[in-house]
Parts: C-alpha cells; structure tokens; sequence
C-alpha cells in the first residue's frame, strides 16, 4: 500500500483490501433464525397497527411477523411481496426509524421497537434465496403498457402489470436496471449485489421487456402514447440543484450523486477520494457521500449543513451514523466560496471560517429534468390522460424507495382499472 | 396454495378452521366479522331453552395466566351460555346462513336433560337452516350445578340418552361436544357414538382457579371479594385436548369417529397437529379472544405452505400420526439418543448445565470459558436441557448407531425390542 489516508490530495487506495471490504460490507447483516424467532417474539399483534398504517406500501406487518414467528419466513415473504415487490430492498433501505418502526408500540413503550426492517428482510431473504417467484401472470391481456425508468418506481409499476396480463416495456437510458437502488443507495445497503439480483428476480413474472432508450432523445413521450393503450413515468430526478459560487466549477469539485453512482459500479480502492472532504448539503445524498468518503479513506470529512439540526432532512439516526463513522457535522452554516484549497463558510450570524478541502462534494437537492407532461408544482402531475407518473418525479410523498414502489403499484392498478375498461 | 377445502360430517367449509361456541360467535355482527377474516366456520355461542334468558355476573368473568412478556398463555371464564333471547339467535343465526352460504354454521345447545326439552329446542331451530348442531356437555361451571352442561358430560348414559333424543328428532349433523373433566374421556366418546353421534368435539374447558387475590384472599375472577372455579382454556390446555383426541382416535371403538378438535389452537401448527392426531377440522376460541380474527390468516397460509411443502392433500393429514401414538410397553428400548450442544448456537447462559446437574444425571461438563458438553457416559437422554435452552436447535438429541455402544451403558445398541420382551419385566421372568 503506497497510499495512507494521511496520502494529500485526491488519490486511489488509501486503504488494505481488507479494511475496503470490512467498510463496504452489509451493514446490517441478515437475521439468522434465533435472531428472527426472539425478534418476531416480540410483536404484539396489534389491531389496526400503527406500523401497517406507517408503511407507505401498507404491508400486513404484524401478519407477516406472526407467520416469522410460526415458522413459516415464506408465507411471511409473500405477505410482504403481495403489498410491495421490493420488499428486499425496501427491508434493507426504508429510513425504518421514520415510518413503521417510529411508531410501532413497543418504541412508545419501551424505547424499542420491534426490529421490523430487519424481520422483514429475513423473510424475503428466505424466498429468494430458494429462488422462489411466488406470483404467476394472468392470461395476457393482449394490451401494450411503456414504462420510462427501470427504478423502484418503474419496476414495481411494470411488475404488477405484467401481473394482471398486460405486455410491458420498459425503457432505460442507463446499461444497468435498478434506477438508484443500482446507481445511488449507499454501497453497505445493498451489498453482494442485490440491487441487480432483486431486478432479476421481479423479472422473473414474466411479460416485461427492458430496451435501451432515453425519453427525450431516443424516443418521445407521443411516440410512445401512439404506439401504447398507456404510459408510465418513473424517471427520477435526473437533475442537480446549481451551486451558484465562485470556485463551484472547480475540478476537485463534484456532484455527490455522480461520485455514489461512480462508486457503486467501480473497484472500491480504485476510486480516488480526498484526504480532506466536504461535504456540502443535508440529506440522504449527502450522508452517504460522506460516510462512503470516510469508508473509503478520506482522513477528514466535513458536512455543513445550512439550516438547524432538526431542519435536516437525513434522519436524527442517519446524523448518528454519519458521526459514528467519524464524520463531523456542522449545521448553520452556508457556503461562500470554493478555492483549490478550500471552503468558505458563513453562520448566520456572519462569522466566517475555511475548511480545508481537497475534494468537495455538492448535495443541495435533485430536480426533475425534461418534464413532459403536466405538472403539480415542481414535480410530475400523477395522471394526465394515458400517462401516469410516479415515484421521485411525481407529486406527492417523500422521496423514498418505498414511496416509488407504492405509487409504481398503485398507478399499475389504475392503469390495469382503465384498460379492463372498469374506469375511464 | 394447497386446497384447504373442508368436509366435515357433510358439512362444507372453506377451510377446516372454525370458531368454538364461545364469546366469538356470541352474535351476528360477531361472526359476520369472522367469515369476513376468513374463518372456514363457526359454531355458535350455546343456546338454552325458551325462557327468561339466563344471567351473567357483571363483574370479571376472566382470570388469566401470562408467560413471558405477559404472552397470555391460559384464559379461565366464569361466562354462561348465551344471555340473549333465543328468538334473536335464531334470527340472527337464519340471517347470517342465508348471507354466507359457503360457510359453516353449526348451532351449540345446551337445554335441561329431559326428552321434551330437546324435541322442543331441536324443532325451534330446524327452521335456521343450520349446518349441524352440536351439544354442549361439557361447561363445568354455573350450568352444570343446574344439571345440565359437564353434569350430562360426565354421565355416560345421560350423554348416550341425549345423544339418541337428538338423533330421533333432527335431521341435522349432530356433534357431541365433550368435558375434559372426567378420568378417562373413553366412555364419554363410546357412550355419544353408541347414542349415533356424527362426530365428537373437544375439549369444553377445565375446571380451574387461575390466581387467588392475596390481599382480598379470594380466587380470581372475584365477583365482591368471593370468587368461584371457572373454566380453563388456551395455549395451556393443548396438550391435554391433543392426548384426548388422540385416545379417541385409536380406540378400538371410536376409531373412525370424526373429531373436532378444540383445545389452544393458536397457530397453523397447533392445527395440523390436531389434525395428524385425528381431528377432522379443528375449533379456535381464546386464540381469537387474544389476537382478534385476523389470526386466521397465519393458519390458512401455514397449513396450505406445510401441505405443500409435503406434497399433501389435507385428507392425507388427518388422522396420519394416530398409528405413531402407542402404550409405553411398545416403545423401543434400544432406541438411544444423546444430547449434543452446538457450540456455534450456544450462547453460555448455562441452563443446560443447571437442570442437568441439579435435577438430572449430571451429564454435562461446564469449562472456566463457561463452554457446555455433554458426558455421553453420563447422558440418559432425557431431553430437559433441550426443553430449558433458550435456542431453538442449539442442543438436539442424536441417535447412537445399531452396532456401536452406549458409553453410559457399556451396552451395544441392538434391534429393535421393548418392555414386554425385557429381562426385567417380571412378567417375561415368570414365563
Ligand atoms: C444517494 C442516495 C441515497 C439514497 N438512499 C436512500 C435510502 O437509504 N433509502 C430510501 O428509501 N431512499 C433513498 N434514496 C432515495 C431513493 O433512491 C429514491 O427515492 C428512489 O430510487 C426513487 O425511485 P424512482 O424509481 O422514482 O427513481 P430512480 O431510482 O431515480 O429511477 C429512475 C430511472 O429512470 C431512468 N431515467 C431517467 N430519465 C430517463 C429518460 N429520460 N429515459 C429513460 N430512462 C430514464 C433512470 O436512469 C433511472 O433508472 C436515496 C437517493 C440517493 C440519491
Ligand atoms: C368465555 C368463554 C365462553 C365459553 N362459552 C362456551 C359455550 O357457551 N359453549 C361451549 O360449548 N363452549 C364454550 N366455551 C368453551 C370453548 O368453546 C372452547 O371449548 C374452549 O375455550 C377451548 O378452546 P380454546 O383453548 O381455543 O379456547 C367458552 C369458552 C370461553 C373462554
Ligand atoms: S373487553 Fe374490557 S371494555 Fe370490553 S366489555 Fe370487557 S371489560 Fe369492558
């Protein structure tokens, strides 16, 4: 090893192999049955469950914890799949501390929740692993849906259609299937590549085509509404919010999203990191562009912060691990200006001070680009006429993958209500 | 998804899991919300006779035994049969059958032990076009000091009196619904199927005390300081529901007898066990009471995996352990098994060593490390450390090969031989 976190400026291998693959594996590693029983033990079945009601795909949790608890993990996976066909992501993504755990009794209670996330990973692990598909297509229904986005939302959309009969294609402008579950959640969430083995999987209902194609370049949203009985968009935030300073131009200057991108498709010691990082921005984004910059052995790693603590949109949990990995947190601040060697920042009471930066990373927010149909404020309206919308470029919800896999199902069942002709 | 589908004594449901007469089919709106959960059918709460309605206490009528992290693991009640107008039940109960075709309704009586009482209720409820009936011989508190419920339930005779008056005046399925509270559940079963009985069900509830109030001194439900016993159901009663189902369905006359079997039915498995040891269908009450109906959905989705995962229908299920279930004096003698702890599971909390050393045969070592083995020279294979590890799985029992010797013993394991044929059975030594 030539290279040290101490090694100054922007360079590759700043770790052992070995410390690279420690830092970069499964953060929370999958139950194993003592672990699921003593866990599943602890769930009251309650009526009317907060939990249920916190889940945006509504998942019958106490259901598929009490089919956990009696031995049956696959009856448990089904219960989940049935409400939302990436269970296996969503059990190892869904800020838990926010929606169904933050509510759950025994958090109330006791200060500790029944570890729902995690269950739940248990029971889809299980299936999966046995290679089980537990749905099967109806008869085809001899109608043609497009879908633009293979994400969470696109995918979980084109699922359950495919499910009711109808023909799907899917078109994605990226070599990879997945949306950010591929290109953006950080590495230790989805490690062994689940990512691509969950799409793998989902495909296997049969009835979805995935082609290459840009909407916007390759083909165009009339062309597709022609040729379709219906359209759905899932197409993410394909755009950054601009950093609008001197110095943001800079070439040690960079877009966190792109670097995660880079990051989760690259060599892990191959990909070149600062020694001294910043980190500019106060969400998901940017916690995890810090954090996978400290994994990856970047000496010092800063995340400023313009608003209050509680303003920031990373949960309190995500701020906790951030720290716990070593990054420092400043809130209140916002930056001035970007040097070769530096930030600038100002409270906002007017102090000043400069950090130290060989590599900087921007995470001020993503935008939706190329809008082509009507919108509702700055997102995609949900429906308008044969096309829907959902997930990150929709309207509505946060932007979580489980919010795009519940409204990717649910515009699927709307579509399949009109083309069976139930609605209009 | 395996076929659940059900036929019990000709009666069709949708699965083979219904609700036991109690407080869950005590009325229309409960089981309508029943079947809309997915229960397979119910047998609805006990009706009297024509009259003034009988009376409930209007304090607890509970009391209740927890496990750890106050799981409720047994439920006693002090609750009679129903306290509303037969005519609402049998209007209701007509209502609700008309709704839910594909159900199964049985109607639970309980009338005083004399011929004109059952012609009488049997032809006010033939009009309902329910299911079956089924008799309630079998509540030990409350009913049974009136001569009637586990009072009929422990008298052979009345049961086979009773059981043929039914017979005689009804063209409806009639199940026999036994008391536990008896020394040997065999002459009740014999007695309901010589009165021409379609089936028995059981177990109704066990006399019980669950608590006594130790600053008011008084058993618990206590009713103005003064309890009396009620009866006893949930999880705790299985294993005594599971052996009286099981003797009924081996014994040489009620073999053949269908079964419902009822008794802390609480989850899928709890049913399929009924079921290997006899039971046609199975009934549910304190699982209900606990959970509210949605538990039904874990049951249907267990027993369809578990049939599919065996390749099963669930006629191959019924009845299928019975042959398994035999006398002490025929079980294999040289059958030896030893503990083995695996110490990838083990967690050092060190109960193996405690029940083993003090209440055992000593036949587990302890190291400073708090490691845990088991002596095989010592190890009678008794299975307690088994049944007091926290772990599932960490300590299994595995069987010594034919051939090889026990080192307990010093004896070779050999064929397969038992009681009857043993050196130390006087028995063989008088011969
Ligand atoms: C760094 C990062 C970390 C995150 N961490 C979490 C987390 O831990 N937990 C969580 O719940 N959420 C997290 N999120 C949010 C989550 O990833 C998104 O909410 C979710 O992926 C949205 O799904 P989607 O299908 O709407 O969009 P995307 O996942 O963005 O998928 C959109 C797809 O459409 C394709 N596409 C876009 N434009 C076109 C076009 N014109 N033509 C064809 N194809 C196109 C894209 O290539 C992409 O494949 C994170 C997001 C980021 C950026
Ligand atoms: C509150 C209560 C009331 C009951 N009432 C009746 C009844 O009216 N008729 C009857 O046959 N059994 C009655 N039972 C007994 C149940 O039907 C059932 O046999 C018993 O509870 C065992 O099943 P379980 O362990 O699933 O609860 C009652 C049980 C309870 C808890
Ligand atoms: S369950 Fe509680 S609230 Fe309901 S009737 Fe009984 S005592 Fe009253």
């Amino acid at each position: 090893m030539t290279q040290s976190p101490m090694t100054p400026g922007i360079a590759a291998n700043r770790l052992s192999q070995a410390e690279m693959a420690a830092n970069f594996a499964d953060i929370a590693p999958r139950f194993d049955r003592h672990e699921a029983m003593v866990a599943a033990d602890r769930c009251y079945f309650c009526h009317d469950a907060p939990c249920m009601t916190a889940c945006p795909t509504s998942i019958d949790i106490p259901l598929f914890i009490r089919q956990i608890a009696t031995g049956t993990p696959e009856a448990a996976a089904k219960t989940i799949f049935a409400q939302n066909i990436m269970g296996g992501m969503c059990a190892r993504v869904c800020p838990t501390e926010t929606l169904c755990e933050e509510v759950c009794v025994r958090e109330v209670a006791e200060g500790k929740p029944v570890e729902i996330g995690r269950l739940q990973r248990f029971a889809t692990d299980t299936l999966m692993d046995k290679g089980i598909h537990p749905f099967t297509r109806a008869a085809p229904s001899g109608k043609r849906v497009a879908v633009v986005g293979a994400g969470p939302a696109g995918l979980s959309c084109a699922h359950r259609l495919a499910l009711h009969g109808h023909e799907v294609t899917v078109f994605e402008r990226r070599p990879k299937p997945g949306g950010l579950n591929e290109y953006g959640i950080a590495a230790y969430k989805s490690a062994d590549d689940f990512a691509a083995r969950e799409v793998d999987w989902l495909l296997k209902i049969g009835g979805i085509t995935i082609r290459p194609g840009a909407l916007g370049s390759d083909i165009s949203l009339a062309a597709l509404e022609a040729d379709h009985d219906a359209v759905f968009l899932g197409i993410g935030l394909g755009g950054v919010n601009a950093l609008t300073i001197p110095g943001a131009d800079l070439p040690h200057v960079r877009n966190a999203v792109d670097f995660i991108a880079e990051l989760r498709q690259c060599d892990k010691s191959a990909l070149p990191v600062g020694r001294d990082v910043v980190v500019i921005g106060g969400g998901m984004t940017a916690v995890d562009a810090a954090v996978q910059s400290k994994l990856l052995g970047a000496q010092t790693v800063t995340m400023v912060y313009r608003r209050t603590k509680d303003k920031m949109s990373a949960s309190l949990y995500e701020q906790d691990h951030a720290t716990a990995a070593g990054v420092k947190i400043i809130y209140g601040a916002a930056p001035k200006a970007i040097t070769p060697a530096g930030v600038e920042f100002a409270y906002e009471t007017g102090e000043t001070f400069v950090l130290p930066a060989d590599q900087v990373f921007k995470a001020i927010g993503q935008t939706l680009t190329l809008p082509p149909i009507a919108k509702d404020g700055a997102k995609l309206a949900r429906r308008s006429g044969k096309v829907w919308a959902g997930g990150d470029c929709a309207a509505g919800g946060e932007d979580l993958t489980v919010t795009a896999v519940a409204q990717g199902r649910d515009a699927a069942e709307e579509i399949n209500a009109v083309l069976v002709g139930a609605v209009g | 998804m395996a076929n659940l589908t059900s036929n019990f004594i000709g009666i069709k449901s949708p699965n083979p899991f219904w609700l036991a007469s109690a407080p869950p089919t005590d009325k229309a709106y409960n089981v309508e919300r029943a079947y809309e959960a997915g229960w397979g059918g119910v047998v609805w709460k006990t009706l009297g006779s024509e009259g003034p309605p009988i009376v409930n206490v209007s304090g607890p009528r509970y009391g209740a035994i927890w496990g750890a992290d106050r799981r409720l693991l047994g439920l006693n009640n002090i609750e009679l049969i129903t306290d509303r107008p037969l005519q609402v039940n049998l209007d209701e109960i007509k209502m609700v059958k008309r709704k839910w075709r594909d159900r199964a309704l049985v109607i639970s009586l309980m009338v005083p032990c004399d011929e004109e009482s059952w012609k009488d209720i049997l032809a006010r409820i033939e009009d309902t076009e329910a299911d079956g009936v089924e008799l309630n011989f079998g509540c030990p508190h409350g009913m049974a000091e009136r001569g009637m419920g586990s009072a009929v339930g422990q008298v052979p005779e009345y049961i086979e009196m009773v059981t043929r008056w039914v017979k005689q005046y009804s063209r409806m399925p009639c199940i026999v619904k036994l008391t536990p509270n008896i020394t040997s559940i065999l002459p009740p079963a014999v007695a309901a199927n010589r009165g021409g009985a379609d089936a028995v069900s059981l177990i109704n509830t066990i006399k019980s005390i669950t608590n006594v109030d130790l600053d008011a001194f008084s058993p618990f439900p206590m009713i103005d300081g003064k309890g009396s016993h009620g009866g006893y159901c949930g999880p705790a009663v299985k294993p005594i529901a599971l052996n009286m189902v099981a003797e009924i369905a081996r014994h040489r006359e009620t073999r053949g007898l269908p079964i419902s079997g009822i008794g802390g039915v609480t989850t899928w498995r709890d049913a399929a066990e009924f079921m290997a040891l006899g039971a046609g269908n199975v009934q549910v009450c304190t699982a209900a009471m606990t959970y509210g109906f949605k538990i039904v959905q874990e049951m249907i989705s267990g027993l369809s995996e578990y049939l599919d995962a065996k390749d099963m229908a669930l006629s191959d299920l019924i009845g299928r352990a019975v042959p398994n279930f035999v006398e002490w004096q025929d079980l294999n003698l040289n059958y030896v098994t030893k503990a083995r702890i695996d110490p990838d599971l083990c967690i050092s909390c060190g109960r193996c060593f405690a029940a083993c050393e003090d209440t055992s045969h000593q036949a587990i070592a302890m190291s400073p490390d708090r490691v845990f083995t088991v002596k095989d020279e010592e190890c009678v294979a008794c299975n307690l450390c088994v049944d007091v590890c926290p772990v599932e799985q960490c300590i299994t029992m595995v069987e010594l090969p034919k051939g090889s010797v026990d080192p307990r013993t010093g004896r070779t394991v050999g064929d397969y031989a038992n009681w009857t044929t043993h050196p130390n059975n006087p028995a063989v030594a008088a011969e």
